[in-house]
């Protein structure tokens, strides 16, 4: 266990006047300064003003402080981020591409490559188009509900105006429902986890738009039920939207258009391994069944014969509009087609496979251990919830303490607190990369924080120790926000 | 975790507590806020927002949020009735209703209408075997 005791200057503490480096300026072409004299700055900006060296030692510095993939087991998993093999990477970076502008002439290449990941992600969701546009989760989820709205819209179906939101759905799901001036209607999960039918039933009527769901649920669990509460949806005349955060348990293995549904968002930056670290960029392309094809956002792309182009509003005109300047984030995309391009048909399938072999393997460690599955009856998905609710009520240790005191043995804290249903609770996701070896390394350290719980717990209230800050008080930081350095504040 | 439960108070499923408070509106007019089990569940607050006052609420209707580090969550209406008051002193202080839920920590009161009935709601002993059977 390395202890990390250091506390780190920002890189303006370290500016000294003068100090720089500017032999290594680029040199600076009059052709490009062509901005008017009166928006011109008079003054120049006020960066640091360090040494090449300072600057490679501050930010390997700060590098060294952080939890990162490539560092630590992650167990966030693709809820967050996922293990972003560097080929995909390494080949999204190749010149062709990234020279590549997008006023330029069709790029006959690059447009192939989003052709034939439209293609893919159809057949993998089992949906009949695709769109890539979607520049992140956020954004696929309001393409998604926003076609629903046009396709009552469009057969002037007005009263349509409420949409239904299981307690287990994803946490973004409310939101996106209401910024598309769609009035929610929660709906209760039975103590298994499945959508509550009789609730269900009570709640659909001629003012159902539609239903949002995760499948699995953000309990971890498959939710078994899914064909009854689709013939439900439908016959009230709603749609049936599936948000895509937790496809990575059933890639290849069951799709969501076979189970009914008429729109899906995918993070692309989740599922299908694309980086997406300190909040972007991400994708959020959305999948769709026959009847709201004509409803998708643009550009997507198309094939007249051998060649590949834009579709526009010309070929779709009854689309929701476009959603990015161009098409969603190009770069972002191409990683994707890689990561399918690699792993193929038959990968994937190992992909889900994994995921819910590591997830089911650790619960069962940790249920052995002595720790309580929130959802002890159902076999994991490609994560699952513990919770902490026994121990908090024993020692008085919250699923907070238990996080934190991780951070000491060297693993990322699992999502805490989250799903808000299941008290003191942890949600784990190994995902598919983790090695048994590094697995059982975790549960190894969760049986000591175990025996520290009974017989030292004050070493998971305080902790972490070796952190190089210890507790932090998020509720100052929340409320008080510090984030500007302030040259004339002194630092 | 902490779980006070006043005897003089009333409760809902989704915990609330009302209190009918005397005078001013003809038939009264109720105070509700969120229990001690309920500010202890969702930790320390950073924000609160509160109803306009005049505005229409019905019964169930989310109508207040309560947000803290952990999580953000919506405020019931116990009972339907019209908005009279709502605590101003939570915009800057959301601390209050950690320290005091029953009393500085209310959130608004309401001009319960002919067809409010309090005694529909939970009574404090209810409450608590309520909370016992959710702790199971």
């Amino acid at each position: 266990m390395t202890e990390l005791k250091m506390r780190e200057p920002l890189i303006f503490e370290l500016s000294k006047a003068g100090r720089g480096a500017p032999t290594q300026f680029p040199p600076l072409e009059r052709s490009a300064v062509q901005v008017p004299a009166h928006l011109r700055r008079s003054a120049p900006p006020t960066l640091p003003e360090v040494s090449e060296l300072q600057v490679v030692r501050h930010y390997t510095r700060l590098s060294q402080m952080n939890f990162s993939i490539d560092t630590h087991f992650y167990p966030l998993g693709s809820c967050t981020m996922k293990y972003n093999p560097k080929a995909c990477n390494t080949y999204a970076m190749l010149p062709e591409f990234l020279g590549r502008h997008p006023l330029g002439p069709e790029p006959q290449g690059f447009l192939a490559c989003m052709y034939e990941l439209q293609e893919m992600l159809q057949e993998i969701t089992g949906m009949t188009a695709v769109s890539l546009t979607p520049m992140a989760g956020a954004q696929g989820e309001f393409a998604g509900v926003a076609m629903i709205r046009a396709y009552h819209r469009a057969r002037h179906d007005a009263a349509r105006t409420e949409i239904i939101v299981p307690q287990a759905a994803h946490g973004t799901n409310p939101a996106t429902a209401t910024m598309c001036g769609f009035i929610v209607k929660e709906i209760p999960c039975d103590a298994n986890g499945d959508v509550d039918i009789e609730a269900l039933q009570a709640a659909v009527s001629p003012a159902t738009a539609g239903i949002m769901l995760t499948n699995p649920s953000t309990l971890g669990v498959f939710e078994r039920k899914i064909v009854q509460i689709a013939r439900i949806v439908h016959e009230a005349g709603g749609l049936l939207y599936y948000d895509g955060a937790n496809l990575n348990a059933i890639l290849g293995k069951v799709r969501p258009g076979d189970m009914g549904f008429d729109v899906i968002h995918m993070n692309l930056h989740k599922t299908f391994s694309t980086p997406h670290g300190g909040g972007g960029p991400g994708s959020g392309a959305v999948g769709v069944s026959a009847r709201l094809k004509p409803f998708l956002p643009l550009p997507i792309v198309g094939k007249d014969g051998a060649r590949y182009r834009w579709l526009t509003e010309r070929d779709l005109p009854q689309s929701i509009g476009r959603l990015s300047g161009f098409m969603g984030n190009a770069g972002v995309n191409l990683r994707a087609y890689i990561y399918m391009r690699l792993l193929g048909r038959e990968g994937m399938v190992r992909v889900a496979e994994f995921a819910a072999l590591n997830a089911n393997y650790l619960m069962k460690r940790l249920q052995g251990l002595g720790f309580e599955a929130a959802y002890p009856q159902r076999r994991a998905s490609h994560e699952f919830i513990i919770t902490l609710k026994q121990e908090n009520k024993a020692y008085h240790v919250s699923a907070m303490d238990v996080a934190k005191r991780l951070l000491d043995y060297g693993f990322h804290a699992p999502t805490t607190y989250f799903p808000l249903l299941v008290p003191e609770c942890l949600l784990i996701e190994p995902t598919e990369t983790e090695a048994k070896e590094d697995l059982d390394r975790f549960c190894d350290a969760m049986a000591s924080i175990r025996e520290e719980m009974r017989h030292d717990p004050e070493k998971l209230t305080s902790a972490p120790h070796t952190m190089p800050v210890r507790r932090l008080d998020d509720v100052r930081a929340a409320k008080q926000l510090d984030l500007i350095w302030n040259a004339t504040a002194g630092g | 975790m902490s779980d006070k439960v006043p005897g003089d108070l009333r409760y809902t499923k989704s915990h609330e507590w009302v209190r009918q408070v005397h005078g001013g509106a003809p038939n009264g007019a109720i105070e509700v806020g969120i229990t001690d089990h309920a500010q202890s569940a969702l930790g320390d607050l950073v924000f609160v927002e509160v109803p306009e006052v005049g505005r229409a609420l019905s019964a169930g209707e989310a109508c207040a949020v309560v947000e803290s580090v952990k999580a953000a969550s919506d405020v019931y209406s116990p009972l339907a009735g019209k908005v009279v008051a709502h605590n101003e002193a939570l915009a800057g202080k959301p601390e209050l209703l950690n320290e005091d839920p029953y009393g500085a920590g209310w959130l608004f009161r309401i001009e319960a209408g002919a067809a409010a009935n309090i005694s529909s709601l939970m009574t404090a002993s209810a409450y608590e075997t309520f909370l016992a059977e959710e702790s199971k």
